[in-house]
């Protein structure tokens, strides 16, 4: 997947959780968590989302470099680039 | 310490019956014996007659708080914030501290549970796919607890597990706790959202016990000799409990006073009913509301369509009431099914306007009548308008054995 791609899957995630996120004003380098009506249990969807899309196992220790959009297609990248 | 002082009434009905949304179009419908039983397909067990609930469900908080929390604290949210607005009662006009939630449930976590196996089982049933969101939505306190957090209310929220006598059993510690002073208002009743577990249903069919019609709305048929089980519901009611004196000061409508009640144990058996103890639940809740059988007006009876249930209510009421010739007997479920745990307080609220029009909502579905559930008054098909009604009875029964009486009287 490209860095766009991924960027989009997780917006998609998160609109799955909330579909009234709005997008608009989000800031790719700040947390989703202080920009979006989100929580560590929203976090835990979108962590389970990944597993059940695309089979990833993340271990808690790298859920912290979930925290941003950037921080998210920077990690998710190597891991989804045969997705 | 003289706790029957304190008076109790219900001052805000919200609800949510698979045929309205509120009380005045719920009423409307009872008198014209109007159902909407509907058919629902159900994963892995197939059709049956199931009553389902049409609501604002994003009224009182979002779509995101309902897909995360439970179809039962969706209900229960509703209801309670319907129950406030009825009640004319802003939430901040008791301390959020003093105001308690009791919710009276059959089961909570089935159809939770039975949705998180399925989900499992598209990934080979492995437990790595079982959601986080398991525990919170499975605990008993589920439904309550969403209530507390949508209205800020930081008193007691508990759950009441009482099979389907647990609407009245929810409303009497409701009415136990505000009379211990533990809290100056409370937010009682009962919810169910059984038609989402292919379980309930799959077990009264393996009982025989669950009904069914060509048309879903002829399903539910207490009393009547082709009567073959219950029909399961959702659905939800919540009242508004406050001391009589606190009531008046602020100038609520007062929609009744709960006068009496009871609950006791058949302790014999897990699933069939017991006359001799339903008559002395219902003997108890009168000697304590101080009235004789002769001064009901209205008996709401927890008969749901199953053949030994039926006449053995009615053996009881026969028991009971054999010198009550003003006493008038009608069924709620005929009309909306079996809401479980929310039976007892929805089919309490669909009688209670009779102490405004003096009407007596019937029963349907009651084309031969078996003559082991013949009871005289039995207002069949068509409403019965009374000179007055001044009190109401409510039986509301269930499994393992309970049973509970709850009797409402006009407050004038």
């Amino acid at each position: 997947m490209t860095r766009d791609e991924i960027k989009d899957l997780i917006l998609e995630i998160i609109e799955d959780i909330d579909e009234d996120a709005d997008f608009d004003a989000l800031q790719a380098d700040k947390p989703l968590r202080d920009q979006l009506d989100l929580d560590s249990m929203d976090f835990l969807d979108i962590v389970m989302e990944l597993r059940k899309r695309h089979k990833l196992q993340i271990p808690e220790e790298d859920y912290p470099q979930l925290a941003t959009l950037d921080s998210c297609v920077n990690y998710l990248e190597p891991l989804l680039s045969d997705a | 310490m003289d706790i029957q002082q304190h008076r109790i009434v219900i001052t805000g009905v919200g609800l949510a019956a698979p045929n309205a949304d509120n009380l005045k179009d719920f009423r409307k419908k009872l008198l014209a014996g109007i159902s909407e039983i509907t058919e629902v397909d159900l994963r892995y067990f197939g059709k049956a007659p199931a009553g389902i609930c049409s609501f604002p469900e994003t009224k009182y908080r979002k779509k995101k708080e309902n897909k995360r929390g439970t179809r039962a604290g969706c209900l229960g949210v509703y209801c309670a914030n319907e129950a406030l607005a009825d009640g004319n009662l802003p939430i901040d006009h008791y301390l959020s501290s003093r105001i308690g939630v009791y919710i009276g449930l059959t089961e909570h976590g089935t159809v939770e549970t039975e949705n998180e196996v399925y989900n499992i089982s598209k990934y080979d049933y492995n437990v790595d796919y079982w959601t986080h969101h398991h525990n919170p939505r499975t605990v008993l306190n589920n439904p309550a607890g969403e209530i507390t957090m949508n209205l800020g209310i930081t008193g007691p929220h508990y759950a009441i597990g009482a099979a389907c006598a647990a609407g009245n059993a929810s409303l009497i510690q409701g009415v136990q706790m505000m009379r211990l002073g533990e809290v100056d208002m409370a937010l009682a009743g009962g919810i169910s959202e059984s038609t989402g577990s292919f379980g309930i249903f799959a077990s009264f069919q393996a009982q025989g016990a669950l009904g069914s019609a060509e048309d879903p709305r002829q399903a539910c048929k207490p009393f009547d000799l082709s009567r073959n089980g219950i029909v399961v519901s959702e659905g939800a009611c919540i009242y508004v409990l406050e001391r009589l004196e606190n009531a008046l000061a602020r100038g609520a409508k007062i929609y009744a006073e709960i006068v009496g009640y009871a609950m006791n144990s058949d302790a014999r058996d897990f699933v069939l009913p017991y006359d001799v103890r339903q008559a002395e639940c219902i003997e108890l809740a009168l000697e304590r509301a101080g009235l004789k059988p002769e001064d009901i007006d209205i008996i709401n009876t927890h008969a749901t369509g199953t053949r030994q249930g039926d006449i053995e209510e009615c053996k009881a009421i026969r028991k009971v009431f054999a010198n009550a010739p003003k006493t008038y007997i009608n069924n709620t479920k005929s009309i909306i099914g079996h809401a479980m745990g929310a039976a007892g307080v929805l089919e309490l609220a669909g009688n209670l306007p009779a102490f405004e029009d003096n009407l007596v909502h019937p029963t349907i579905n009651v084309k031969n009548l078996d003559p082991e559930c013949h009871l005289n008054n039995m207002v069949l098909d068509r409403p019965v308008q009374l000179d007055s009604v001044q009190t109401i009875l409510n039986n509301s029964f269930g499994m393992v054995g309970i049973n509970s009486v709850v009797i409402v009287k006009k407050y004038q």
